[in-house]
């Protein structure tokens, strides 16, 4: 049985792709890790270190070769595709770089899109509470507006708000500064601290930028597919 | 969850992704109602068209005409390990009853396929006028014997009596437009009728009919049953059996039915019609190719579209499958688009169709008028849903395939 609080640990998890051809190549080699309610870790690395893969794995979106990944204490490498995506439905949030809003929707139902996905129309109370998300990161006044109306930080803002709004106890965010200037990403990176403080998820952030990794309290450093160096940041605000 | 909400979910998706491409929407729900106008139109058209030409037909004459068996030489078998040559000519067919007809009327009126039974005397006559005036005019005549109630509900005459009364009883006779023209006779006037072999009997005329059909406006004369019998010398006899049945296509089928019942011969108005059906299902099977390759190129419409929405949205179905949309519903959301734009196109298009055969009803040639079934355009419209779901199937499959990792950095 997990302990209480561990909200992911990965076994010497492996990926490789294309098994079985000449063009087999290991991405991955033997990852072991585990995150804690609470913590907010980055992840960094050179490129092609392996981060976006083992994200990927992290968030249910593909599979190990071999090893094991818990989420909230449940094996999942064996799971079919149906029970990954409840689970990423109920116990992981998504901040990608390019903040991926849906174009169809307003910036109110982009958030509730979870729930709406969970449990089709979504409630009194769980409006009242995507309101107070966005309120939280700034964009009340935007709710009803279309995402390609707001700019691109205020985007990541909206996305952000959506992955909190089924209160996840892990939340991945890929490069969810890459693509902002750096006074913007600097606001983005304040918000994820506040709101892993608030609402005491457990924050996966992988970045290139050395600076913002220095704030997290802990900085997991992926390279050539291997953790060198997992450390604690006691300066970290 | 249930899928009542799923769908909630999934309806609010599609509606969405089709409202944010509007001008992708509007073309295809555009291509959609001109199909589907194509389809209403023509098959209204064409239905309404045969059934005119059928009604007019079937009008003037039974759907089954039960007759006497031909009469047939017979001949000897030949003895065993023998060979027999035969010269035979065949037989003239006398005018002659079928025997028991009483029996096989009541028989045929309790067929659940036959809806009337109308037992018929004809044969062959001279007329001429009763009383002569300025010359003597002659007319070769068909002299039918009927029991008018019955007949009625075969032909329905006295729909069809231009002066007069419908009256064949005690010496009346009703006769035909062509055949008052060429004897020069009106109501009240004498007829007389010669059936040869010295059998005449004069008869007045209560009443003048016109079927529309020149041969028998000019040929037909009604009596009552005992009066062609005692002329055409068959006394208590009929010579045919008319019924009509519910439904006439099955015609052929009851037919061959009543032959093997009655061991007599009975002959579908599809066997003595034979050209006519012909024509009126070579129409029909360009009519229904017309509306397949119709079918066929709105279903492509909407697949092509689909398939285009989806690569447009890869990213948008990876975020949605990121989020805990499970495959079912990224499939759903696409069907539900395809039958969305059938359903949208086809009502247009039947609102179009069936104004279409509106304005062809009112300012066509008015040689006859189509009647839309009302269930046409709702049927089209299933149809065109059910069309735009199937079209659907493979870009939905395709998007509920796609892997959300790769989907997500689609760009």
């Amino acid at each position: 049985m997990a302990p209480a609080e561990e909200v992911l640990r990965l076994e010497r998890v492996r990926k490789a792709f294309n098994i079985g051809t000449p063009l087999e190549s290991e991405v991955l080699h033997g990852i072991d890790l585990q995150l804690r309610r609470g913590e907010l870790a980055a992840l960094v690395g050179p490129s092609g270190s392996g981060k976006s893969t083992l994200l990927n794995l992290i968030g249910l979106l593909d599979t190990p070769s071999s090893g094991e990944l818990y989420v909230l204490g449940q094996a999942t490498r064996d799971s079919d595709d149906e029970a990954r995506t409840q689970l990423r439905n109920q116990a992981i949030g998504f901040v990608f770089q390019f903040h991926h809003l849906i174009s169809a929707f307003s910036v109110l139902e982009n958030v509730l899109m979870p729930l709406m996905i969970r449990h089709g129309k979504p409630s009194r109370a769980e409006t009242d509470l995507a309101r107070a998300l966005l309120e939280e990161v700034g964009l009340g006044p935007f709710a009803d507006k279309k995402p390609t109306q707001i700019s691109g930080g205020q985007q990541q803002r909206v996305a952000i708000a959506r992955a909190l709004v089924t209160r996840p106890p892990l939340l991945l965010a890929d490069e969810p500064t890459g693509n902002l200037d750096t006074r913007t990403a600097q606001s983005v990176f304040e918000l994820f601290h506040r709101l892993n403080a608030q609402f005491g998820c457990a924050i996966l952030v992988v970045s290139h930028d050395p600076r913002l990794a220095a704030d997290c309290e802990r900085t997991i450093q992926l390279v050539d597919g291997r953790i060198v160096s997992d450390a604690t940041n006691p300066l970290a605000s | 969850m249930r899928l009542a909400d799923s769908l909630w979910t999934e309806w609010k998706i599609a509606l969405r992704f089709l409202l944010d491409n509007r001008m992708q929407t509007l073309l295809i729900t555009f291509g959609i109602a001109v199909g589907s106008a194509v389809i209403v139109f023509i098959t209204a058209l064409i239905t309404g068209l045969q059934a005119n030409v059928i009604q007019r037909t079937l009008g003037t004459q039974a759907h089954i005409r039960i007759l006497p068996p031909d009469e047939v030489n017979r001949t000897l078998p030949a003895a065993a390990d023998s060979w027999s040559l035969v010269l035979e000519s065949p037989r003239a067919q006398r005018l002659r009853s079928i025997i028991n007809w009483q029996d096989v009327r009541d028989v045929l009126d309790q067929d659940a396929q036959i809806l009337a039974v109308s037992p018929v005397i004809s044969g062959p006559a001279i007329a001429r006028r009763g009383v002569a005036r300025r010359g003597v005019a002659r007319a070769s005549v068909a002299l039918l014997g009927i029991d008018p109630p019955r007949y009625q509900r075969i032909i329905p005459l006295a729909d069809d009596l231009i002066a007069g009364r419908f009256l064949v009883g005690a010496g009346n006779a009703v006769i035909g437009k062509e055949l008052a023209r060429d004897l020069g006779l009106g109501i009240g006037d004498k007829l007389r009728l010669d059936a040869g072999e010295g059998r005449e009997a004069v008869v007045d005329i209560a009443g003048i009919f016109e079927l529309g059909v020149r041969e028998l406006d000019a040929r037909y004369v009604y009596l009552d049953l005992k009066q062609a019998q005692t002329l055409l010398d068959l006394p208590g006899g009929v010579t045919v059996i008319d019924t009509t049945v519910a439904e006439i296509f099955q015609a052929d089928e009851v037919a061959r039915r009543l032959a093997r019942l009655t061991g007599l011969r009975a002959e579908s108005w599809m066997e003595t019609n034979g050209q006519l059906l012909n024509a009126l299902s070579s129409q029909s099977m360009t009519t229904e190719m017309i509306r397949v390759f119709v079918a066929i190129s709105v279903a492509f419409g909407i697949a092509s579209v689909l398939a285009v929405s989806v690569v447009q949205r890869t990213r948008e179905i990876g975020i949605l499958r990121a989020m805990g949309s499970p495959r079912g519903q990224i499939l759903r959301v696409f069907l539900l688009q395809g039958g969305l734009l059938g359903l949208l196109g086809s009502a247009c298009g039947g609102l179009v169709g069936w104004g279409l055969v509106q304005v062809f009803n009112l300012f066509g040639p008015r040689l006859f008028i189509i009647p839309v079934d009302p269930t046409l355009v709702p049927l089209a419209m299933l149809v065109a849903t059910v069309t735009g779901v199937l079209a659907a199937a493979m870009p939905a499959r395709r998007a509920a395939r796609y892997d959300p990792a790769v989907a997500i950095r689609y760009v």
